[in-house]
C-alpha cells in the first residue's frame, strides 16, 4: 500500500526523506516497529555536545561574578550581557544537533517521539536559568528512556537540573525542616520566610501525569509540595552538598513526617517518600488516560475519537507504562492511518518535513534556529510548562499562513536549482500529491516558484 | 510594500472581489473601539494594584509589600511605582481599576484559567469559541460590514477569546520578505477550492493591506522589548483602530506573568514587565490619536497569586486579582472593589484573595455600553448561564 507508506513517513515520520517512500513501501507498518525498540547509540551531533553539569559551571561562574558585581550597577549590567553571550552558544548548539539529527535520521518515528516526549515534560528556554540547560533535558532524560518505562522517564525528568531549576523546587524549603528551624533560630523576625513552592508539585500532578481533570485537590499538591522539598541541585546556596549541576537531594531542607496524597500514606523519609509518590503517579488510571489522550492527538487527530484513547490507554495501563508497548498501540489504531491528512503541521513539523524532502541543513546554528522563531515556535521555548499545543487553532491563523507562505518562498528562492518540484513533490507526498497542485506546478514560472507552491499547498500543511 | 496590495486590487478587479470582505469607507454609526488586552501566567493584583491601607497587606506581604507608594489612588489602593502612565490617566479620569476580580473558575490551573478566561463559560474546555468572538455577530458594526474588518488579533494566531464562526482577522509584524503577487496569485488559485485555505489566505491579505495604508514607519518589529513585543503591537492596533475604516476591536497578550521566584516588589522582573505593560498601554494611546477619546481598553488575567510570599521570595498559583479598564471612553478615575480585605478570616481557603466581583460583570458592562451588544445575547450567547451575573453599570462616559 503506497498510502500507508507516506502515513508512515509523513505522519508517524518526520516528513520522507528522498527515497524513504520507497523503502517503507514494502511494510509501512513493519518499518515504524523496528524503530521502536532497543536502544541506539547517542547520534554524533548530539554526543559532542557539552552534558548538563558542565554547563551549570558556566552559571556558577556568572552568579559568582554577579555576586562581585553587585555594588557597581554598570558591572552589573555587562554582566547581564555577558550571562547572555555565555549562554546562547550552547543553546544554540543544542538546536543545531537537534535539527541535524531530525532532518538526517532514518528512524524518524523515533525521532517525532523523542520530540513528543520533550513537549511534554516541557520546560522553557525563554527563562535565563534553563536557556542553555534546555537541549539538554531531552537528550539527557528523554532519549535514554524512550524504549524503556514511562515511570523511568518521570524520575529522570523530575531530577534533571533543567526541570528543577524551570520550575523553582531548588529552593523550595520544608517549613519544618531542619534548615528551616535552624534558620528561624539564628534570623531575626522579618527576614526573608523560608518555605515551599507549589510550581513543580502542581505541574507535574496536572501536566505531566494525571492531568488537570485527574482529581487531585489543592491539598494534594500542596502536600506533594512538601514532599519534594530538598529535590534541588549541587549548588553553593542556601545548602551545599552534592555535586554541582547534578541532582542532589538536601535532607536538610526536607519537610519530615508521613504525608497523605490521593488517599495514599506515604510513609518514607527523605528522597525515597517523592519517589514512592512518582512511582503511584506513574501507573495511575488518570496518568494513562491523560497520556492516552496526548498521544491520539498527535498521531490521529485534534479530537481523536474516543475507542483509539481508550486502546492506547489500555496499552499503557496493561504494559505498566511499558513506552514501546504503548507507542506500539498507537500504530495499532486503524484510525491513526486515515487518508487524507487531518493534522495541520505545526511549524516545527513544517520546517523539519521541508528540510527532510530538500535535504538540507543550514550550516550555521543561527540559520537553523531562525525559521521555527519566525513561524512562532522558537525551539525548546514554548514559554510555559504545558508545552506547545497540539491542535490546528493554535497554528493555523490566517496571519501564521501568510508568514508560511513568505518562509516557503524564500527557502525555494535560496535553494531552487536542486531538484524539480515536482520530482521534489513526488518523493515528498507520493500518491497524496493533489492533481491541481500537480498542474499548478507543471504551469510553474519557474522552480522557484514550483517549490513555493508545493510547499503552500493544502497536502504538505497538513500530515 | 506595494506588491502585495497590488495584489489584493488586482484580485478585486478580476472578479475574486465578492471572496474578499468589503471595505466601508463611510457611514460608520458605531465608532468605539475596544482593545482587550489579555496577560497570561496569572499577574499578581496585589503587587499592580497594592492595597496598602489594609490593616494585614503589609504583615502578609512581608518581603514583597510596597507600604510606602508613590503612586495612590486612594486611602487604601495605590499603583505600582512601575504604573507611571497608567497613573496619569487615572489623574485624567480615564481609568477604572477593578480589584477582588475572578471569572468562575476556582482552580489554579494556567491553561483552565485561560481557557475559561477566553471561553466565557464556567467550565474550562466546554466551548471551542471564544466570548468576543461570539459578541460580534450581536453588534450594530456587523450590519454594515463582514466580522473580520471588525476585528483584529494582533498575533500570527488568534487567541481563543476570538475564534469562532465569526470570521476574524490576524495581523503580525514580518521580518519576512514579502512573496511576490505573481506567486501569491497562484496560490490563492490554488486554494481556491479549499475554503479553509482560502479564507484564512483571504483575511491575511485583507489584513496586510490595512497595515500598508495606515501604518508605514512604526510597524517593524522591536527586539528590546520585554514583553516579547507587546510594545510593537500595541503600537500597531492603535493604527489599525485609528483608521476610519479600521477594524474596531482589537487582541493583544502577552505571557510571562508567573512569578513563582525572586518577584521583586518595587524593582525586580515583575516590576520591569509592569513598566513594559505601562509603556504598550501608552503607545495604544498615542498611536490611538484622537480615537482614543472613544476608546476602552481592558486588561485581564485569568487568576490572581497567593496572598502570602512563597518559599522563593514568589508567590504561587490563587485566585481573585486586579483589572483595568483606560481609555477617553471610559468613566474613570475610580476604583471599583468590594473589597474583601486580607485578614485570614476574609481569605479564600486561606489563601488568596476572596473574589467578590464576577469577571464577566466587567466585561458585559463594557460589550453593553461602549460596543452596544444587546445584554439578552450576552446573558445566553456569550456568556451561557452568566444571567446572576450582572453587567456592572457606567464604565463608559455616556
Amino acid at each position: 500500500m503506497t498510502l500507508d507508506a507516506v502515513v508512515a513517513a509523513n505522519r508517524f515520520g518526520l516528513g520522507a526523506r528522498p527515497g524513504e517512500l520507497d523503502r517503507a513501501r514494502g511494510d509501512a507498518r513493519a518499518w515504524l516497529q523496528q524503530q521502536l525498540v532497543g536502544t541506539r547509540p547517542v547520534p554524533q551531533e548530539i554526543g559532542r555536545l557539552p552534558a548538563s553539569a558542565t554547563i551549570f559551571e558556566t552559571y556558577s561562574e556568572l552568579r559568582r561574578d554577579r555576586k562581585e558585581a553587585k555594588a557597581d550597577s554598570a558591572a552589573a549590567k555587562r554582566l547581564l550581557g555577558a550571562l547572555r553571550q555565555k549562554l546562547a552558544p550552547y543553546y544554540l548548539d543544542q538546536v543545531a544537533a537537534r535539527y541535524r539529527v531530525a532532518v538526517g535520521t532514518q528512524e524518524s518515528f523515533r525521532e517525532r517521539l523523542v520530540h513528543f516526549w520533550t513537549n511534554h515534560f516541557a520546560v522553557s528556554a525563554d527563562k535565563p536559568q534553563v536557556l542553555a540547560l534546555a537541549g539538554t533535558l531531552e537528550n539527557e532524560a528523554i532519549r535514554p528512556h524512550l524504549a524503556g518505562r514511562f515511570a523511568d522517564m518521570l524520575v529522570a525528568v523530575e531530577t534533571h537540573p533543567a526541570m528543577i531549576l524551570y520550575l523553582d523546587n531548588q529552593a523550595s524549603i520544608g517549613p519544618d525542616s531542619q534548615f528551616a528551624q535552624r534558620r528561624n533560630r539564628r534570623a531575626p523576625a522579618g527576614d526573608r520566610k523560608l518555605g515551599i513552592n507549589e510550581n513543580l508539585a502542581r505541574e507535574i500532578l496536572e501536566l505531566h501525569t494525571l492531568g488537570v481533570d485527574g482529581g487531585y485537590t489543592q491539598q494534594d499538591v500542596t502536600t506533594f509540595a512538601k514532599a519534594l522539598t530538598g529535590w534541588s541541585l549541587g549548588i553553593d546556596r542556601p545548602f551545599a552538598g552534592g555535586e554541582p549541576g547534578k541532582f542532589a537531594f538536601h535532607d536538610a531542607a526536607h519537610e519530615p513526617g508521613a504525608k497523605t496524597i490521593l488517599g495514599t500514606r506515604y510513609g518514607q523519609s527523605g528522597v525515597e517518600q517523592a519517589r514512592a509518590v512518582l512511582a503511584d503517579l506513574a501507573r495511575h488510571p488518570a496518568t494513562a488516560q491523560h497520556l492516552a489522550l496526548k498521544l491520539a492527538r498527535h498521531f490521529i487527530a485534534d479530537e481523536p475519537p474516543a475507542d483509539a484513547v481508550e486502546r492506547i490507554g489500555k496499552a499503557f495501563r496493561d504494559s505498566d507504562g511499558d513506552l514501546p508497548t504503548v507507542h506500539r498501540a498507537v500504530l495499532e489504531t486503524p484510525a491513526a492511518w486515515a487518508s487524507p491528512a487531518v493534522k495541520f503541521k505545526t511549524p516545527h513539523d513544517l520546517v523539519v518535513s521541508t528540510l527532510r524532502m530538500l535535504d538540507f541543513v543550514p550550516a550555521e546554528p543561527r540559520q537553523i534556529a531562525a525559521p521555527f522563531e519566525l513561524l512562532g515556535q522558537r525551539p525548546y521555548a514554548p514559554g510555559s510548562p504545558a508545552g506547545w499545543p497540539d491542535t490546528a487553532t493554535q497554528w493555523d491563523g490566517s496571519d501564521a499562513l501568510l508568514k508560511r507562505i513568505e518562509w516557503a518562498s524564500s527557502v525555494a528562492g535560496r535553494l531552487a536549482g536542486r531538484d524539480q518540484p515536482l520530482n521534489l513533490g513526488e518523493r515528498s507526498l507520493g500518491a497524496t500529491l493533489n492533481e491541481r497542485t500537480r498542474v499548478a506546478i507543471t504551469r510553474a514560472a519557474s522552480t522557484e516558484q514550483g517549490i513555493t507552491l508545493l510547499l503552500a499547498s493544502p497536502e504538505f500543511q497538513r500530515r | 510594500m506595494t506588491s502585495r496590495r497590488a495584489f489584493v486590487s488586482g484580485a478585486l478587479a478580476t472578479g475574486a472581489a465578492a471572496m474578499l470582505p468589503r471595505c466601508v469607507f463611510a457611514d460608520v454609526a458605531t465608532d468605539s473601539r475596544f482593545v482587550l488586552v489579555i496577560l497570561r501566567g496569572a499577574l499578581d493584583g496585589l503587587a499592580a494594584v497594592p492595597a496598602y491601607g489594609d490593616g494585614s497587606y503589609a504583615a502578609k506581604r512581608g518581603a514583597l509589600a510596597i507600604t510606602a507608594p508613590q503612586l495612590k489612588l486612594d486611602g487604601m489602593f495605590a499603583l505600582h511605582p512601575s504604573f507611571n502612565q497608567l497613573h496619569e490617566r487615572f489623574a485624567a479620569k480615564e481609568l477604572i481599576v477593578f480589584h477582588a476580580v475572578a471569572s468562575p473558575y476556582r482552580k489554579r490551573s494556567h491553561f483552565d484559567g485561560q481557557d475559561l478566561l477566553e471561553n466565557g463559560t464556567s467550565t474550562p474546555k466546554s466551548a471551542h469559541d471564544g466570548w468576543l468572538n461570539r459578541t460580534l455577530p450581536l453588534l450594530p458594526e456587523a450590519k454594515r460590514r463582514a466580522t473580520d474588518r471588525i476585528a483584529l488579533a494582533l498575533a500570527q494566531n488568534v487567541p481563543l477569546v476570538l475564534r469562532g464562526d465569526a470570521r476574524v482577522g490576524s495581523w503580525a509584524p514580518s521580518r519576512l520578505p514579502e512573496t511576490d503577487a505573481d506567486t501569491l496569485q497562484r496560490i490563492a488559485d490554488l486554494y481556491s477550492t479549499d475554503d479553509y485555505f482560502a479564507s484564512r489566505l483571504q483575511a491575511a491579505l485583507a489584513a496586510d493591506q490595512v497595515a500598508d495604508e495606515g501604518a508605514g514607519e512604526g510597524m517593524s518589529a522591536g527586539r528590546r522589548d520585554p514583553l516579547n513585543g507587546l510594545n510593537t503591537l500595541a503600537a500597531a492596533a492603535g493604527k489599525f483602530l485609528a483608521a476610519a475604516d479600521g477594524p474596531r476591536i482589537a487582541v493583544l497578550e502577552a505571557s510571562g506573568w508567573d512569578t513563582h521566584a525572586n518577584q521583586g516588589a518595587e524593582r525586580g522582573q515583575l516590576a520591569n514587565r509592569l513598566r513594559g505593560l505601562d509603556q504598550a498601554l501608552d503607545s495604544l494611546r498615542t498611536s490611538l490619536g484622537t480615537a482614543w477619546a472613544r476608546s476602552a481598553v481592558l486588561v485581564v488575567t485569568e487568576f490572581g497569586r497567593t496572598v502570602a510570599v512563597n518559599g522563593t521570595a514568589g508567590t504561587d498559583h490563587g485566585t481573585a486579582t486586579c483589572a483595568f479598564l483606560a481609555g477617553g471612553a471610559v468613566a474613570g478615575g475610580r476604583v471599583v472593589t468590594d473589597w474583601p480585605g486580607l485578614a485570614n478570616s476574609a481569605l479564600y481557603e486561606g489563601r488568596d484573595l476572596r473574589p467578590t466581583t464576577d469577571l464577566r460583570s466587567i466585561l458585559k458592562g463594557v460589550l453593553a455600553a461602549h460596543l452596544g451588544a444587546g445584554e439578552g445575547g450576552l446573558d445566553e450567547q456569550v456568556f451561557p448561564g452568566s444571567r446572576a451575573a450582572r453587567p456592572v453599570e457606567g464604565l463608559v462616559k455616556s
